[in-house]
């Protein structure tokens, strides 16, 4: 025992001494965290770049960490890729060197502007530079499609018809089928924003508690019945989904990604359903950012010029499977798994009926308790059965406060506002 | 006098039925609680073992179904796998060190003396676990920038450290008491010094409790992951580097990195085990 | 003990206390201060948005609920341990490290395994399903079974935590004089009197530690319970990390967080007095 506790202070004072300094670009993300996705970060997509380290980072650490180096004045991160939602907080506390002179040379190289807009994070410079897109779909399992409701086109249902699928799947298999990703760590705000507010009501903040909103939410409680109660406890549905536990899911590509390309030939993949206003979706950005008083702040604008060149994103959307923010063309190699889903996302954006719902701006580090309001709606009124009227009435001055407290302006799907977006 | 008595009622065949028949019920006993801490174990294995596609298969058979050895030559191969595994070793070590270091004398302290503020040295050790580490984090963090503990294994096995004095100071005195007070007087008498009455009489018999100490603070430092993630950027420990890369891969490598983390602290447990459980029953008169 | 030289206990705690203040006690008055300030201003704010918060009541209903299940059960799987090891002779110290192999288990991989278990693709349905007892997957975690939710997860915990209970408790056993108990049973005690008049007073000291140090860390209780109940069952360690992390509010984490410290330490307090260990007493 004596040895062994030796041993260890031995050990552990060499090592303390030993820790190599390395003179690197140090690269945060909080994207491309899979292993197997980090491994063609570091040995394909950053290979001629420089020495970078690129280091994962899990988001809850990775917003304590940008603070505390902020606070301490001391940074030792250069470059941070993260969501768009990760890096408003930042933004919000003016931690992000501005990127003005990279975005325009980007807007010339083909980066659309409305992207390069959300950037800006509200804020008159540019915060971060967009660096992958994704958006949401909905995959289904090919056995699944026998049950769809006559006359109904996969890729372009309505909510009467995801119900009655849901209605003729559970009469056939015994379990209801359909499954959403509400769990602790799943998107489900995101599909509240993006796609269900803007379907049923052509809103987001403005629509909130209207009558459209109160019919909208009871079609929700009539689809629930057919969707698994395990759906609270699901944070990637691509899991129960090679499981066999749903044979419908709605989710973020990436978290459909692994079961779709293990076996691309069992499932179909298709746009989010439409509403009475229309087929909302929602576009997310991923961003590269610099935090201000970066210790390489020339080897960072590199890795980001590189990674937003055309060879690299196309690299990216084929092995990663995100997608481009230049305009660039999809080689028609993908993966088939990937392919499926690009198929779905343009399905999506190019669909008549399509209500585009962008990320919240202007939020600053309120954004989470932004989707608190969506998501305790929820839990009231689908899980607790709490009457619609008097959860939307509660729900909606909470809404109403978060707006005015961070003055946000509307923003797409609702009109434009002079002051706070109100909630009428 | 008492022995007689025992090997009488062995003699009898009525007896030894009796007594085979306790034993039987003792064995089937820790046989159950075995099992129960080794069927989940195994499990992960399974998990670990079974490839990509084991862990969906229905109805699951509990044997395995195929066995690949990727997700570990991927962990073998990632870089930066064998350095992050020594920084863990060394937080470790730190933490078991300081945390005998500085919680023995404490638990010595609260076992052998009543003085003010002794309930208040407990709760304010027991502080430690009673307050989230992660909510505290932030501070922490900045903290550390300023004192240049960022990044670094020290630092690291400090903040270990502070997770594991509760159980040192707690469990050295749950110990020291049982120690009786009369054997280091005794030696005082005969001549020794207190702190060399304690290193030769006190300190050997409260062995199993300063080993508990250890393993404790091996275990805990070795398995924490919010601190260890946010406190470094390069000098990663192997728990922390893993969980964070697979929190979101796929099953079987979450398994897979499960099982690779529990065998350091099985190992140094089964290393430390006798003295862990040393001097049954000793009688200490 | 002598007085003769008051300053040696205040000695040998110094080094540790020199530690966590430098280290702990900073950071801990500046977070106790985010939770009961707005800025920069004390209020109660933020316990008020803690407190009406909709999954309040049930996050503290919850953790006390799994504490009171959880650790009475541990203490008593222990101390069963720790008496049957005592009756086998070789093969003690190895059956006891089988027993602490769940120490060396990381709370997320425990999780993993529970869930592989009992989700609905898991080997528990597995195994119902072959027996022909199920006919289909059963859901033992979703919100529509509260009960059995709420029995998977305090195994699963129990499973986790017993094998530090066990250290303690078995480090107490330990030391119990054999001469005791051998006395004891000369004078006609049976097992269970022997037990609770003879070894369960003089392991106090170990039972006091390791009540102290599972209940606190019962109240901590996160990991597993969101491996396994998702958003179906909240504690206050997870609510706390969700206002953290999801919300990104750090003022009202802050303020769960006091509120766990206030519970822990209540309860610290409350042992210390019930189970009182006087150095002076003891042989």
């Amino acid at each position: 025992m004596k040895h062994i506790m030796s041993f260890g202070i031995l050990a552990s004072t060499v090592l303390a001494f030993a820790s190599p300094v390395l003179a690197q670009t140090v690269f945060v993300s909080t994207q491309l965290r899979p292993i197997e996705e980090a491994t063609v970060v570091r040995e394909e997509l950053l290979k001629d770049v420089g020495a970078v380290d690129y280091v994962v980072e899990e988001p809850p650490q990775f917003a304590v960490r940008m603070e505390a180096e902020r606070q301490a004045g001391k940074r030792t991160v250069s470059l941070v890729g993260a969501l768009h939602g990760e890096l408003s907080p930042l933004a919000d506390k003016d931690t992000l060197e501005p990127l003005d002179d990279l975005a325009k040379k980007l807007a010339a190289s083909g980066m659309p502007q409305s992207l390069l807009d959300l950037g800006k994070l509200g804020k008159s410079t540019q915060q971060y530079i967009p660096w992958m897109q994704a958006t949401y779909v909905m995959a289904a399992k090919k056995e699944a499609l026998q049950y769809l409701p006559d006359g109904a086109d996969v890729n372009a249902l309505n909510y009467d018809q995801l119900i009655a699928w849901g209605k003729n799947m559970q009469e056939a298999t015994g379990q209801p089928q359909i499954g959403f990703p509400a769990g602790p760590k799943g998107l489900m705000a995101r599909y509240f924003q993006g796609y269900f507010y803007p379907s049923f009501t052509g809103g987001v903040v403005r629509t909130f508690q209207s009558a459209d909103a109160a019919a909208g939410w009871e079609k929700l409680k009539a689809l629930w019945t057919y969707v698994t109660p395990n759906s609270t406890s699901y944070d990637f549905m691509q899991e129960p989904l090679a499981a066999g536990e749903v044979m419908v899911a709605w989710d973020h590509i990436a978290r459909l990604k692994n079961a779709i390309s293990a076996a691309p030939d069992d499932y179909v993949v298709f746009p989010a359903p439409a509403g009475p206003k229309g087929r909302g979706y929602m576009p997310v950005v991923a961003g590269l950012a610099i935090p201000k008083g970066a210790p390489d702040k020339a080897g960072a604008e590199k890795i980001i010029e590189h990674l937003s060149m055309p060879e690299t994103q196309l690299l990216t959307a084929s092995k990663v499977g995100f997608f481009p923010t230049l305009s660039v063309k999809l080689p028609p190699d993908l993966d088939a798994g990937v392919a499926l889903l690009a198929g779905a996302v343009t399905a999506t954006q190019a669909s008549k009926d399509a209500v585009i719902s962008l990320l919240p701006v202007g939020l600053g580090d309120k954004g989470g308790e932004f989707n608190k309001v969506y998501m305790d709606s929820f839990q009231r009124i689908v899980l607790q059965n709490e009457p619609v009227a008097d959860v939307l009435k509660a729900q909606g001055a909470t809404m109403a406060k978060l707006m005015t407290d961070t003055k946000a302006a509307c923003w797409a799907p609702d009109a434009k506002s002079d002051g706070p977006c109100p909630v009428e | 006098m008492t022995t007689d008595t025992i090997s009488a009622a062995a003699d009898t065949p009525k007896a030894a039925g009796f007594i085979s028949s306790q034993r039987w019920l003792l064995w089937s006993g820790i046989a159950a609680l075995c099992a129960w801490v080794l069927v989940p174990i195994y499990l992960v294995a399974l998990g670990a073992l079974g490839g990509r596609q084991g862990v969906y298969v229905w109805p699951k058979t509990g044997l395995p179904t195929g066995l690949s050895l990727e997700p570990f030559f991927l962990f073998l191969k990632t870089e930066g796998v064998v350095q992050s595994f020594l920084n863990s070793l060394g937080a470790a070590g730190i933490t078991v060190a300081l945390s005998i270091l500085l919680g023995a004398p404490a638990g010595y302290a609260l076992a052998r003396y009543d003085f003010r503020g002794k309930d208040s040295y407990r709760l304010l050790v027991l502080l430690t676990r009673a307050f989230p580490l992660a909510i505290l984090a932030l501070p922490l963090t900045v903290s550390f920038i300023r004192l240049g503990l960022y990044d670094t294994i020290i630092g690291v096995g400090l903040i270990h450290t502070v997770l594991a004095l509760p159980f040192a100071a707690l469990v050295t005195q749950g110990i020291f008491l049982g120690v009786p007070r009369e054997l280091e007087e005794a030696a005082w008498v005969f001549g020794c010094t207190r702190i060399q009455a304690f290193f030769k009489v006190v300190a050997p018999l409260a062995l199993p409790g300063i080993v508990a100490t250890a393993v404790f603070a091996f275990v805990i430092s070795w398995n924490e992951v919010f601190a260890a993630s946010v406190l470094t950027v390069r000098n990663r420990t192997l728990t922390a580097y893993l969980l964070t890369v697979l929190s979101e891969s796929p099953m079987h490598y979450r398994f897979a990195g499960g099982l690779m983390l529990i065998l350091p602290s099985v190992v140094f447990i089964f290393a430390v085990r006798r003295y862990l459980f040393a001097i049954w029953g000793i009688s200490s008169k | 003990m002598t007085n003769s030289r008051p300053w040696i206990p205040y000695l040998l705690i110094l080094p540790s206390v020199a530690f966590l203040a430098l280290l702990f006690v900073v950071p801990l008055v500046q977070t106790i201060w985010l939770a009961v300030s707005d800025n920069g201003a004390p209020s109660l704010a933020n316990a008020e948005r803690m407190v009406t918060d909709i999954n309040f009541t049930r996050s503290v209903k919850n953790t006390f609920l799994l504490t009171i299940a959880v650790v009475p059960v541990q203490i008593a799987i222990a101390l069963a341990m720790g008496t049957m090891v005592a009756k086998v002779g070789r093969g003690r110290e190895t059956i006891l490290w089988i027993w602490t192999i769940p120490l060396g288990i990381s709370d997320l991989a425990a999780g993993l395994v529970w869930l592989s278990i009992l989700q609905n693709t898991g080997y528990l349905n597995s195994l119902l399903f072959g027996l022909g007892i199920i006919g289909r997957q059963a859901s033992w975690l979703s919100y529509q079974t509260p009960v059995a939710l709420f029995i998977a997860i305090a195994v699963a915990e129990i499973w986790r935590g017993t094998a530090i209970v066990m250290v303690i408790i078995v480090a107490g056993l330990n030391q119990v004089p054999k001469e005791f108990k051998e006395a004891a049973e000369i004078f006609g005690a049976g097992p269970w009197t022997r037990f609770w008049r003879i070894t369960l007073p003089l392991i106090r000291p170990a039972l006091q530690s390791a009540l102290i140090l599972r209940t606190v860390l019962a109240f901590e209780v996160f990991a597993v319970v969101y491996a396994l109940g998702g958003r179906n069952f909240p504690v206050l360690v997870g609510e706390a990390y969700n206002w953290q992390n999801q919300n990104q509010n750090y003022s009202v984490a802050a303020a769960y967080a006091v509120l766990i410290m206030i519970i822990s330490l209540a309860a610290t307090l409350i042992y210390l007095k019930a189970l009182k260990v006087d150095p002076e007493r003891l042989p």
